[in-house]
């Protein structure tokens, strides 16, 4: 570890909160509904859309009408990915001619897609056309993401109303997200990027003759504009195979920097949107207080091992840190808090390879995911999340002084509890229960790369990604297999989608309560206690969850590599 | 709940021509007329022949050119369309090696590569990135150490003096991004048309 390893560390984290206050206040007058800077140009065209598609935005919805509106939509988004990738072939924008997608990896990319996972069992550049990339997945980028925020934000006005039936319109909060939150962020960003080296072109693959004579053909694409709104909206997939670390996808340090700051910035903003709309900012601080404690530790830890190498790199006199796998431009530090970032939030892009990480530096990126990617989290997803195991802190806490618990002003009550215990549940039911039978299976053990407990951890971490909507992978595991693209796809659906019943369900029951006021009795929710029991609950719940397959899988073989074994 | 249906497909059907369509070819547009060259993959020409970007590696063999770093890409079995053969830097399908840390495949393959380097350069450490594989297999940079080990057998090649040599590597250095940002690094194409450039005087 460096002096100037750690610099850019602190700068970043610097940089987010200092990003947080201003988006968080911007996002917050969208979100109800004000007039913003952008109003003159977007409203004509948001009013337009409202109008064809026959939507009044007066009307609210109850939590029940806006969860199954949010459903339907996903359905549509689902078949028009679906179709997509199986007509390539004969549709146009497709220069390097690749053939219809097989019918198990469309479903399991469809799902993929919508759930905002964005797992890449398919190949970026050797798979999918451009037509697929722009129409199918760009724009699924963009409307997973919106959904996210716009479930975050029902979630928070659950908290900041009082005796209401309604949660708010999900087409207003999914238009109003897409329109002056997402495009016009995207619309600066793309052309930054593009600054940087990113491609961004409908032309052919192009045919180089290299110094030494041979043919390379070097794939590229309209590439910046998808990747803009895949890391910010902490999609993560990637244009080409090795997604962030391809030097098209990333092309400088300075790329790599501000893609790390967009992974965290609207998630983090969002934290302050909840302050704003419960009406105490420093509700939203403490949140982000959490969050930050948890984020510290872990790249303290991934920056450390990757720094400290291997056994095998050190009985061979190598020096300078774990370099498999990563890529020089962004060394040990960059590579180190991209994996921590990328799972902290939902994100998944990668710039290194997590399967060739150290045992303990690869075990942080799936302990952020098993956690239920709360640390900032996915564009609302983390906020809602992170809200689900608030519920259960506060809860805890008035049990210990036997008294009904309370959280900005609302009575946590038995449903509250039941259900966000129901969402918590449900994510190691699906990545120990698969990974139990991954391990198992004989054509599922076949796709493992690499022996010994790495093998164990490369399914665990596959299912531990893909029911957290996270999508980074340790790459070496054969996915596009039809057990993996079936058993993956279901991961991701119930990870997504049993996790954002239940917060609907607390979101539509807190809006009809009555709002108290606080008296002397009321837990302060603000200060540093707060934080300590809310860090505390998270890692006790984690803890007791996945120790277990951890201890199988990174703890031994870190336990194995200093012990000098070799699988 | 009926009345959910017609915005679910119409507002679908609206916003995926807005993110999906009118947006990525808009910026299509706009890249082509304001950063052409980067738009099109920053691609380098020698001769009215394109030789490559300047951001993607490509493979050197040749003792006269200094080398990347080893490359783990794939591509399809000429014989067989089912498996997949080694194919340094094929930049139509990127990708790492995968290889963790107690794999006895990738012991194996750093001991070799060592031994190599050591026998090539008895007198400098072997650099960790000359012999690990880069995470897209595409990496177009070395550190600079990596390029200084390699300037004894470069300039033997082509019987120049090795401080020209390391004048050239020391010049197509580039460091840290206000100091502070990223990792000090050698694009090793830029270097290799450098050392052409010099010879041809």
């Amino acid at each position: 570890m460096t002096v100037i390893g750690w610099l850019q560390i602190i700068l970043f984290c610097v940089i987010i909160v200092a990003l947080t206050k201003p988006l968080g206040w911007y996002m917050t007058r969208v979100f109800t509904g004000e007039k913003t800077f952008l109003s003159p140009v977007l409203r004509p065209i948001e009013a337009g859309i409202y109008w064809i598609s026959g939507v009044d935005e007066k009307r609210e919805q109850h939590w029940l009408t806006y969860t199954v509106a949010m459903l339907l939509f996903h359905v549509g988004g689902f078949l028009i990915i679906y179709g997509l990738m199986r007509l390539q072939a004969v549709l146009p924008f497709n220069p390097a001619g690749q053939g219809a997608v097989a019918e198990d990896l469309s479903f399991n990319t469809a799902i993929s897609f919508i759930t905002n996972t964005n797992w890449q069992n398919y190949g970026g550049e050797s798979t999918i056309s451009y037509l697929v990339q722009m129409v199918g997945l760009t724009h699924q980028n963009f409307l997973s993401a919106a959904t996210g925020i716009a479930l975050a934000v029902a979630l928070i006005r659950g908290f900041s109303r009082a005796s209401m039936r309604t949660v708010g319109s999900f087409w207003v909060d999914v238009t109003r997200t897409t329109l002056y939150v997402l495009l016009p962020i995207c619309v600066v960003y793309t052309l930054f990027l593009i600054s940087q080296g990113m491609p961004q072109t409908l032309g052919d693959y192009v045919e180089a003759t290299t110094l030494e004579g041979a043919k390379q053909t070097i794939a590229v694409g309209p590439v910046a504009s998808q990747v803009a709104i895949k890391m910010l909206g902490t999609n993560g997939g990637g244009f080409f195979n090795a997604n962030a670390a391809h030097p098209f996808e990333n092309p400088t340090a300075l790329s790599n920097f501000v893609q790390m700051l967009s992974i965290f910035a609207l998630g983090a903003a969002l934290t302050n949107v909840f302050g704003r709309m419960v009406g105490n900012q420093r509700q939203g601080w403490a949140i982000l207080a959490v969050m930050g404690v948890l984020f510290i530790a872990g790249v303290a830890v991934t920056y450390w091992a990757e720094a400290n190498g291997t056994s095998t790199l050190h009985a061979l006199g190598l020096t300078g840190g774990n370099m498999e796998g990563k890529e020089v431009r962004f060394g040990i530090v960059a590579s180190s808090l991209f994996a921590v970032i990328t799972t902290a939030a939902s994100c998944g892009a990668v710039n290194a390879m997590h399967d060739s990480f150290t045992a303990l530096g690869g075990m942080i990126p799936l302990i952020n995911m098993q956690l239920g990617e709360i640390i900032i989290g996915g564009v609302g997803a983390g906020l809602y999340g992170m809200l689900l195991f608030v519920v259960l802190a506060i809860f805890v806490a008035g049990l210990m002084v036997g008294r009904t618990p309370e959280y900005v002003g609302k009575k946590i009550e038995a449903r509250e509890v039941k259900m966000a215990m129901l969402a918590i549940l449900v994510l190691p039911l699906m990545y120990l229960g698969w990974t139990a039978v991954g391990v198992v299976y004989p054509s599922a053990v076949a796709s493992m790369a690499n022996a010994g407990p790495h093998g164990f951890t490369e399914v665990l971490y596959a299912y531990t990604s893909s029911t957290g909507n996270n999508g980074s992978a340790f790459a070496g595991l054969t996915g596009n297999t039809l057990f993996y693209n079936l058993t993956l796809a279901s991961a991701m659906f119930v990870g997504r989608f049993f996790m954002i019943i239940p917060a609907m369900a607390i979101a539509g029951s807190l809006a009809a309560k009555k709002s108290i006021p606080p008296s002397a009795g009321t837990f302060p929710t603000t200060g540093g206690l707060f934080v300590g029991l809310v860090v505390g609950v998270i890692l006790i719940i984690g803890g007791l969850t996945f120790f277990p397959a951890l201890a199988l899988g990174p703890i031994v073989e870190h336990l194995a590599m200093n012990a000098g074994n070799v699988f | 709940m009926l009345r959910e249906i017609r915005p679910a497909i119409v507002l679908l059907l609206v916003l995926t021509a807005i993110t999906g369509l009118a947006y990525p070819l808009a910026m299509t547009g706009i890249a082509g007329a304001i950063f052409p060259a980067q738009a099109k993959g920053s691609l380098i020409e020698k001769d009215g022949k394109v030789v490559g970007s300047a951001l993607i590696g490509q493979e050197f063999k040749d003792d006269k050119y200094f080398h990347g770093r080893p490359s783990a890409t794939l591509a399809p079995d000429p014989n067989d369309s089912t498996k997949t053969v080694s194919a340094p830097y094929n930049a139509a399908n990127s990708g790492g090696s995968n290889l963790g840390p107690t794999s006895k495949a990738l012991a194996d393959r750093l001991k070799e590569d060592v031994d190599k380097l050591k026998a090539e350069n008895p007198n400098a450490a072997v650099p960790v990135d000359l012999v690990t594989t880069s995470a897209s297999g595409l990496d177009p940079d070395i550190s600079p150490e990596a390029a200084q080990f390699q300037v004894p057998r470069v300039a033997k090649a082509r019987n120049v003096s090795e401080d020209q040599l390391r004048q050239i590597v020391t010049s197509n250095t580039q460091g840290r991004l206000l100091g502070l940002l990223g990792e000090p690094r050698v694009n090793v194409l830029a270097l290799n048309l450098a050392l052409d450039r010099a010879s041809a005087k």
